[in-house]
C-alpha cells in the first residue's frame, strides 16, 4: 500500500509537472525579473528531482504546498478546512447504507418472490441506474424549492443540511448493500451448516442470527472498499450540486484554474482514503471470515 | 472471427436466437435505435442550430407554435436541438472510449493470459496498481494536463482508465485457453505468439468482450457525464446531457424542463444500453452454455 501511494504521488507529481505553461504565465505584465522571483521563491527554478525531492520530504510533514492560484493559503490549510466536512457526508452515507441497505436485504431474502422482494428489487434498480447528478437536483427541487422542508443549498453543521447530500449520496450504496445482502443470505441459507442448525431445532432467528448472518455479509464487506471510493467520488457530484464547501469543490476548481499543487493535494489525499478503505475493508473481512485468516 | 465462427458452429446463431427470444433486450434495441436515428436526423428537423440565439425566445417553456419543441435556454437556444447534439456527443464519447477500452484490454489481457508466467504476472501487477488509483483523479488529472475541453484528450483519458476490467476478464479466459489443443496444433505448426494470438486466442474470447464492451457504453457515457456535470467535460457552446443537466440544475425553479429534457434523455440511453448489456450476456454467457 505504501508503495501504490508513492506511485500516486510520482504520477501525479510528474503529470503536473508535464503540463505546458507555468503557474505564473497568466499573470500578465509581469516582469521577467519579478517571474524569476516567483518561480525562485516556490522552488521552481530548481531541476525537476530536486523539486520531487522537496516535495516528498513536504509530504513527510504534512506540507502539500502552497496553492498557485489562491493567494497565502497553503493546500494543507483548504484540506483542513474542507477535509471534516466531506468526512462527516462521507462517512454519514456509508452509515446509511449499512443500516438500511441490510435489514432491506435481509427482509428481501427472508419474503423471498413476495411483494416485499420485489419491491426491494424494482428500487435498487432503480436507485443503481439513476446518477447522483440527477437526483441530487431533483431532490432539491422537490424538498427544497415546491415543498421548502429542506434547504437547497449551504452549509451548517446540522441534519437539516445533511439530510438531501446524505440521502443523494447513499442512495446507490444502499441499493447496492441490499442487493449483496439479499445474494448472500440466499446463498448462505442453503449451505449445509445451516440445515444442520435447523436440524438441531434452532428457531428460524437463531439460525439466521448466530449462523447465517455472517457469513452472508462477506460480500458487503467485500464491497466497502468499492463503496467507499464511490462516495469519494459521488461527494464531488453532491458537493457541486449543494454548494458544500467540502474538498470535493477544491478538487474540481483546482482542475478548472490548472491550480497544480491542489490538484496534486487532493488526488494524494483520495488516493489515500481510498487505499485505507480497502485495506481497511480487507482486515475486516479477515476477522469476519476465518477461512482467509490463515493463508 | 472466421476460424470461431466455423469451429464453434451453432454457437452463434444460438446466441442470435437467444437474444431474439429475449423481450427486454429487444425493446432496449428498438429504443436504442429511435435515440440514434434522432440525435443523427432530429436537429435536421428543426430550424434551430444548437448555438443559434434565439432572442425573441428567452427561457422559453416548451411549445410546438414557437418551433421550440423543448423550450430555450437563458440564451435562447433551442433544447430540442440541444439535448440531441448532446445525445451525439455523448454516443460518440461513450462509444470510442469503450472502443479504446477494449482494444487496450484485449491486448493487454490476451497476452497477458497468453504468456503466462512472468510476464503476466507482471503486466497484472501494473493493472492492480491502476487499478488502486482513483481513476476519477487520474482523468482529473489529465484534463487539467490537457486542458479542459479538449474532446481527443477527453476520449483518451476516460478510456486510458476503462480498460482494466476488460483486461481482467479476458486474461482470465486467455489463461484457460493457453494449454488448449488448438493452440497446442497451432503452435506445433510453427506459428508465432503473435500470429497465435490474432487468429486463435481473442477470436475465443469474443464473446466475453462483446458482452463486456456493450456495459461499457452506458458506464462511459455516465462518466462522460459526471465530467461535464462537473465542468470538466465539453465546454460551450458544445453540449453534453451532463452539460445540459448542470445548466439545468442551476434553472430548475424557473425553467425545470431544462433538467428534465436532458435528464430524462440521459436515463433512456444507461437504461436502454444496461439492458441491451443484459440481454447480450444471456445470449453469450459461457457459464449459460
Amino acid at each position: 500500500m505504501p508503495l501504490t501511494l508513492l506511485v500516486i504521488i510520482t504520477l501525479s507529481f510528474f503529470i503536473m509537472r508535464l503540463a505546458p505553461g507555468g503557474p505564473f504565465d497568466a499573470e500578465q505584465g509581469m516582469a521577467p525579473e519579478i517571474k524569476a522571483n516567483l518561480q525562485a521563491a516556490y522552488g521552481l527554478d530548481q531541476p525537476l528531482p530536486v523539486q520531487y525531492a522537496r516535495y516528498l520530504r513536504g509530504l513527510l510533514r504534512g506540507e502539500f504546498g502552497p496553492s498557485f492560484k489562491l493567494r497565502d493559503v497553503s493546500v494543507s490549510e483548504l484540506i483542513a478546512r474542507g477535509f471534516p466536512i466531506s468526512a462527516t457526508l462521507g462517512v454519514a452515507a456509508l452509515s446509511a447504507a449499512l443500516l438500511l441497505g441490510v435489514p432491506l436485504g435481509l427482509g428481501a431474502a427472508l419474503r423471498r418472490d413476495a411483494w416485499p422482494d420485489h419491491a426491494a428489487t424494482a428500487l435498487s434498480s432503480f436507485a443503481l441506474a439513476v446518477p447522483g447528478f440527477v437526483v441530487g437536483p431533483f431532490l432539491a427541487l422537490v424538498f427544497g424549492v415546491h415543498m421548502h422542508w429542506l434547504p437547497v443549498a449551504g452549509w451548517q453543521p446540522d441534519l437539516r443540511h445533511l439530510l438531501l447530500p446524505v440521502v443523494t449520496l447513499a442512495l446507490p450504496a444502499i441499493a447496492h448493500v441490499a442487493r449483496l445482502t439479499r445474494g448472500g443470505l440466499l446463498e448462505v441459507l442453503r449451505a449445509d451448516y445451516v440445515r444442520t442448525a435447523r436440524a438441531k431445532g434452532l428457531s428460524e432467528a437463531q439460525v439466521i442470527l448466530r449462523h447465517a448472518l455472517r457469513p452472508a455479509l462477506l460480500p458487503v464487506v467485500s464491497f466497502l472498499g468499492p463503496a467507499i471510493a464511490a462516495i469519494v467520488t459521488g461527494s464531488l457530484v453532491v458537493e457541486t450540486v449543494f454548494g458544500l464547501p467540502g474538498t470535493g469543490r477544491y478538487l474540481v476548481e483546482g482542475a478548472i484554474n490548472r491550480d497544480y499543487t491542489l490538484v496534486m493535494g487532493m488526488v494524494i489525499v483520495y488516493g489515500a482514503v481510498t487505499l485505507l478503505a480497502n485495506l481497511g475493508a480487507d482486515l475486516l473481512y479477515g476477522w469476519l471470515d476465518p477461512r482467509v485468516r490463515h493463508e | 472471427m472466421n476460424e470461431a465462427l466455423s469451429v464453434m458452429p451453432g454457437l452463434w446463431s444460438a446466441a442470435l436466437q437467444r437474444l431474439r427470444g429475449n423481450r427486454r433486450a429487444l425493446g432496449a434495441l428498438a429504443l436504442l435505435t429511435l435515440i440514434v436515428l434522432a440525435a443523427a436526423f432530429g436537429p435536421l428537423m428543426s430550424p434551430y442550430s444548437f448555438d443559434h440565439l434565439d432572442w425573441q425566445h428567452i427561457a422559453a417553456a416548451p411549445r410546438l407554435a414557437t418551433g421550440h419543441w423543448l423550450g430555450t435556454d437563458r440564451l435562447g437556444r433551442d433544447l430540442f436541438v440541444r439535448t440531441l447534439s448532446g445525445v451525439r456527443i455523448s454516443l460518440a464519447i461513450g462509444l470510442t472510449a469503450s472502443l479504446v477500452s477494449v482494444v487496450i484490454g484485449v491486448a493487454w489481457g490476451a497476452t497477458a493470459g497468453y504468456l503466462g508466467g512472468r510476464t503476466d504476472s507482471l503486466m497484472m501487477r501494473a493493472v492492480d496498481v491502476l487499478n488502486a488509483l482513483p481513476y476519477l483523479f487520474i482523468v482529473i488529472a489529465l484534463t487539467t494536463l490537457f486542458g479542459r475541453g479538449n474532446p481527443l484528450a477527453l476520449f483518451a483519458a476516460i478510456g486510458a482508465v476503462g480498460w482494466i476490467s476488460m483486461a481482467r476478464i479476458v486474461r482470465g479466459q486467455a489463461l484457460a485457453l493457453r494449454h488448449k489443443d488448438f493452440i497446442e496444433a497451432a503452435r506445433a505448426s510453427g506459428g508465432g505468439s503473435a500470429h497465435i494470438l490474432a487468429r486463435h486466442v481473442i477470436p475465443n474470447v469474443i464473446g466475453p468482450v462483446i458482452v463486456y464492451a456493450a456495459l461499457t457504453v452506458p458506464q462511459m457515457i455516465l462518466f462522460e457525464s459526471f465530467l461535464s456535470f462537473l465542468g470538466l467535460g465539453v465546454q460551450e457552446p458544445l453540449a453534453s446531457l451532463g452539460s445540459l443537466i448542470r445548466d439545468g440544475a442551476q434553472e430548475m425553479e424557473a425553467a425545470p424542463w431544462l433538467l428534465a429534457a436532458p435528464a430524462g434523455v440521459l436515463l433512456v440511453l444507461l437504461l436502454g444500453f444496461n439492458l441491451l448489456g443484459d440481454g447480450l450476456r444471456d445470449a453469450l454467457d459461457p457459464r449459460e452454455r
